[in-house]
């Protein structure tokens, strides 16, 4: 059993590797790349990938998958076949279901679920406190067993900043990272949308970008005394990227990721009550959007991650205080994405960076590279091909997404995960 | 299509349509009298009305306007209602005799709308109506007791009534809209 | 021109023409409530609903006459005996009133933008009547409205806006609309609830009631809304009105012929003094007569773009 795909350009950061070859799977792995395989090898899948990127299959380590608890809006198998479509082989699911994936079992029905009804890599991420309440430590050192491969209470940040301490410090030997969303609860409480102009105007509380900076800035000090590696999550203003950069430059194992939408859009979406510009981190301004561009372009931003917050029709459509925060993103980011590459920012090799190997060592899992004997996980994807994001066609079950109706270049063509195609488009 | 435009003078200025009106009020009825312009231009022939009537007989008789539009009965043409002007009537019309002004009677439901809106100030003894174009094609009940000019009109016709106060120029103009 | 919104949303998406239009069309309207029928047929047979999420007496009774002014039928809901209790959402509840045949919708909400939710997804027109800390088009306008009347005109005139700017839906639509007829418009309160942000709205922003109020020829006070929580932006009413209460004294800065104004209800000694709310020079009532008149006129323009 083998796949072959032929005449690619085969790019893939972990071997410093761009150049058009044909790559060779055997079972479950990535046998051989070189600059011509002729059949007849055993290939029964032949893949012609001329014109086309071969990339190691993309990574994203935010993502909500909704179940268990959140069925209607996402579950598990969903939410891998909109990864599978959006060029994704591994996605890192965050714990905040229903329960809470706070304890070894949750974790192990998210890996079973995955296992049986997933077609891409599931690796969860444990909580931090039980419940996300921020009141107690939740059992970490049994999640990271059952396969948690991080922790966090993404959404509901811990307060106590002695409990983040404690959380960090117990948590280091166990060899996983602490993933934070940085936010000052005191700073943005009631807070609906960026505070600025546009939030003056359409009389919202604003959720000021001091509420984020207040929390990376304690938990970048937090990571100094503790020395666990800490990974800050969808930085959204110009103040946490140069917060982040001065860590790094003072050798704070300190990472940090940035969403497609916050290197897109800004808070001008919100014009109109668009429920679906409302997300936490908010859209800030194009000040702050090119200050992410710049961490993007200067490694300050080691990772693009989607967030992907599906959400159902029902609950974006009410009033904009009421409506939950988060769009989904798996779909669109690889287009969004290569935005960056259009626009000069990034190489196309550094973008696959940020989306395969970058991401894949912060969480430790052995993915993002197609070095010969490493799991075959890939994607090919075409770069210049342009086509019109329409939300009604995703394979997420929700449709919350800003970009519907977008011309966006970039379509995946096939998506492979261990050997096997799991997504193909013709 | 073609438009068919037909011009005709309005003769000494609508002098005799006036002089017709004034000869018709018994004088003991000119205390009681108010005189009402349909707006626009029935405004303005209401003003020279009344103005005849002060220079002829030496009284100042009371004067208003009103706007018909929210007493139309065609809400669904409402895109085509003009902008909304203001009514002012500046006497309670309870028990007087109104004599009410238009430039053109045609279908008679502007003149209804008319009566409406006065009856909602009060209930005059009488109301006339002085009109200085009939063309005919009456959809209700409704004759004018003074009119200026009669012309036999089609319904595919339009009679625009042109003034000096408004439009620079005294003229009737008929507009015939073919192949429509 | 003509006014063509099927919706009055508020004054940031007017023109200033549909504006003046809105403003004429009240002053044919005025003339209506002086008759002996105060009534006119134009929205015979019509439904009009008003939705009001949030109590409010005053605002819902000026739209009930006016819709009654204009032979409209009237339906009023309001929360209190809501299904909103039953957890039904907004749009259901609007399409339940939709599906009655009301053909314009008044809402008033405590959430800022809720009457954009009916607007995107329903058929019917919507007139916003207050919607959390956004916009409340109909108090402004009514403010504009007697300011035209008094003033005899909108542009070049100086007008201060008093209190609690950053909670205020009063502030911002009289801001926006005030801007775009040519007014100068300066807001005063303490820093924490007069944002930065207003200067961007074409706001000059003062901290002393004293400088902000000299020369000017209109004062808007805001109602302290204990209820919005303004109370958590400065430490006592005391305190507040204080500094930001306005006395016959402090109002000597002003214009000899300024006026006064409050959307209402009054606080009296908090906002006012009762001697100022008193004054021949405040038209607080005056507002209130105008209320119904401006209110007609965007029930009846609305009614006019309502196909279209």
């Amino acid at each position: 059993m083998g796949v072959l795909i032929k005449n690619g350009r085969v790019i893939d950061p972990s071997q410093s590797l761009d150049m058009v070859s044909d790559i060779y799977i055997q079972e479950d792995r990535v046998r051989e790349i070189s600059k011509r395989i002729d059949t007849p090898r055993k290939a029964d899948t032949v893949i012609d990938a001329s014109g086309q990127v071969v990339a190691p299959g993309l990574v994203d380590i935010h993502v909500h998958l909704r179940e268990p608890g959140y069925e209607h809006k996402e579950t598990i198998k969903t939410g891998c076949l909109a990864a599978a479509a959006g060029g994704f082989t591994s996605i890192v699911c965050m714990p905040n279901t229903n329960p809470i994936n706070d304890n070894a079992s949750v974790t192990e029905y998210i890996l079973l679920k995955a296992r049986t009804e997933g077609i891409v890599n599931v690796f969860p991420i444990g909580a931090i406190t039980k419940g996300e309440k921020g009141d107690e430590l939740a059992e970490i050192g049994e999640m990271c067993e059952a396969g948690c491969v991080a922790i966090s209470d993404d959404g509901m940040p811990v307060t106590d900043s002695g409990l983040m301490r404690k959380a960090m410090e117990y948590v280091r030997p166990f060899g996983i990272p602490v993933i934070t969303h940085a936010e000052d609860t005191g700073l943005s409480a009631g807070g609906v949308m960026n505070e600025g102009f546009v939030s003056t105007e359409l009389g919202l509380r604003g959720i000021p970008a001091a509420s984020e900076e207040v929390g990376v800035v304690r938990d970048i000090i937090l990571c100094e005394l503790t020395g666990t590696p800490l990974h800050i999550c969808h930085v959204s203003t110009k103040g946490s990227v140069r917060l982040v950069r001065e860590a790094k430059k003072r050798g704070v194992k300190v990472t940090a990721e940035a969403t497609p939408h916050h290197f897109t859009l800004t808070d001008k979406l919100v014009y109109g009550y668009n429920t679906d510009a409302k997300m936490n981190p908010p859209l800030r301004t194009q000040e702050d959007v090119d200050a992410i561009l710049e961490g993007i372009a200067d490694g300050t931003i080691d990772v693009i991650a989607t967030d992907h917050a599906p959400h159902s029709q029902d609950e974006k459509n009410v009033e904009f205080d009421l409506a939950p925060f988060g769009i989904v993103g798996l779909e669109t980011a690889l287009s969004l994405s290569l935005e960056l590459v259009e626009k000069g920012i990034i190489t196309l090799d550094e973008m696959i960076k940020k989306l395969t190997v970058a991401p894949s060592e912060i969480v430790g899992i052995e993915r993002g590279t197609l070095v010969p004997g490493s799991i075959a996980d890939l994607v090919v994807f075409d770069p210049g091909m342009s086509r019109t994001v329409k939300a009604g066609g995703f394979f997420s079950k929700s449709r919350n997404t800003p970009f519907s109706g977008w011309e966006l270049k970039g379509v995946v063509s096939n998506t492979i995960v261990s050997g096997k195609v799991v997504f193909s488009r013709n | 299509m073609a438009i068919k435009k037909k011009i005709q003078p309005i003769e000494d200025g609508a002098e005799s349509f006036f002089s017709g009106i004034i000869d018709d009020i018994p004088p003991e009825r000119l205390s009681s009298l108010i005189v009402i312009g349909i707006k626009t231009r029935g405004e303005y022939l209401g003003k020279r009305l009344v103005e005849r009537i002060s220079e002829r007989t030496g009284k100042d008789v009371t004067f208003g306007t009103i706007d018909i539009t929210l007493y139309r009965d065609d809400f669904e043409n409402r895109k085509n209602w003009p902008r909304l002007r203001r009514t002012s009537i500046p006497d309670d019309v309870q028990g007087k005799n109104i004599i009410l002004v238009d430039d053109v009677l045609y279908t008679g439901r502007t003149v209804r709308a008319a009566i409406n809106s006065i009856m909602d100030y009060g209930r005059p003894a009488s109301v006339k109506l002085a009109v200085l174009v009939d063309r005919g094609g009456r959809e209700l009940p409704v004759q004018p007791d003074y009119a200026g000019i009669s012309i036999e009109t089609l319904d595919n016709e339009m009679v625009n009534v042109y003034l000096e106060e408004v439009d620079g120029r005294e003229e009737i103009e008929i507009i015939k809209e073919d192949g429509v | 021109m003509a006014f063509s919104k099927k919706h009055i949303l508020g004054l940031g998406e007017l023109s200033a023409e549909e504006i003046k239009i809105i403003l004429d069309t009240a002053e044919s309207m005025k003339e209506i409530s002086t008759r002996d029928v105060k009534k006119v047929p134009t929205l015979k047979g019509r439904t009009i609903v008003n939705l009001f999420f949030e109590p409010s007496t005053r605002t819902r009774s000026s739209f009930e006459i006016a819709e009654k002014r204009l032979s409209a039928d009237v339906l009023s809901f309001s929360a209190s005996q809501s299904s909103i209790v039953k957890g039904e959402s907004l749009l259901d509840t609007a399409r339940n009133f939709e599906a009655m045949g009301a053909s314009i919708m008044v809402i008033r909400h405590g959430m800022s933008g809720a009457p954009f939710v009916l607007a995107r997804q329903i058929s019917a027109s919507v007139i916003n009547a207050g919607d959390g800390s956004h916009e409340h088009p109909s108090q402004a306008l009514i403010d504009i409205f007697t300011i035209r009347e008094k003033k005899g005109r909108i542009e070049g005139l100086d007008v201060l806006i008093v209190g609690d700017i950053l909670n205020s839906r009063v502030a911002r639509s009289n801001i926006f609309g005030l801007r775009k007829l040519g007014a100068r418009v300066r807001i005063v309160g303490p820093a924490t609830i007069v944002p930065e942000y207003f200067r961007d709205m074409g706001a000059e922003i003062f901290y002393s009631l004293e400088h902000a109020l000299e020369n000017v020829d209109v004062v808007i006070m805001l109602r302290v809304q204990s209820e919005r929580k303004t109370l958590e932006y400065f430490p006592s009413l005391r305190e507040y009105s204080g500094l930001y209460g306005l006395t016959r004294e402090k109002l000597r800065l002003a214009k000899e012929d300024v006026i006064v104004m409050h959307p209402g209800p009054i606080n009296r000694g908090v906002e006012l003094t009762s001697e100022i709310a008193d004054d021949p020079g405040a038209v607080i009532l005056e507002q209130v007569a105008n209320g119904i008149a401006v209110r007609m006129a965007m029930i009846y323009l609305v009614a006019l773009g309502e196909s279209l």
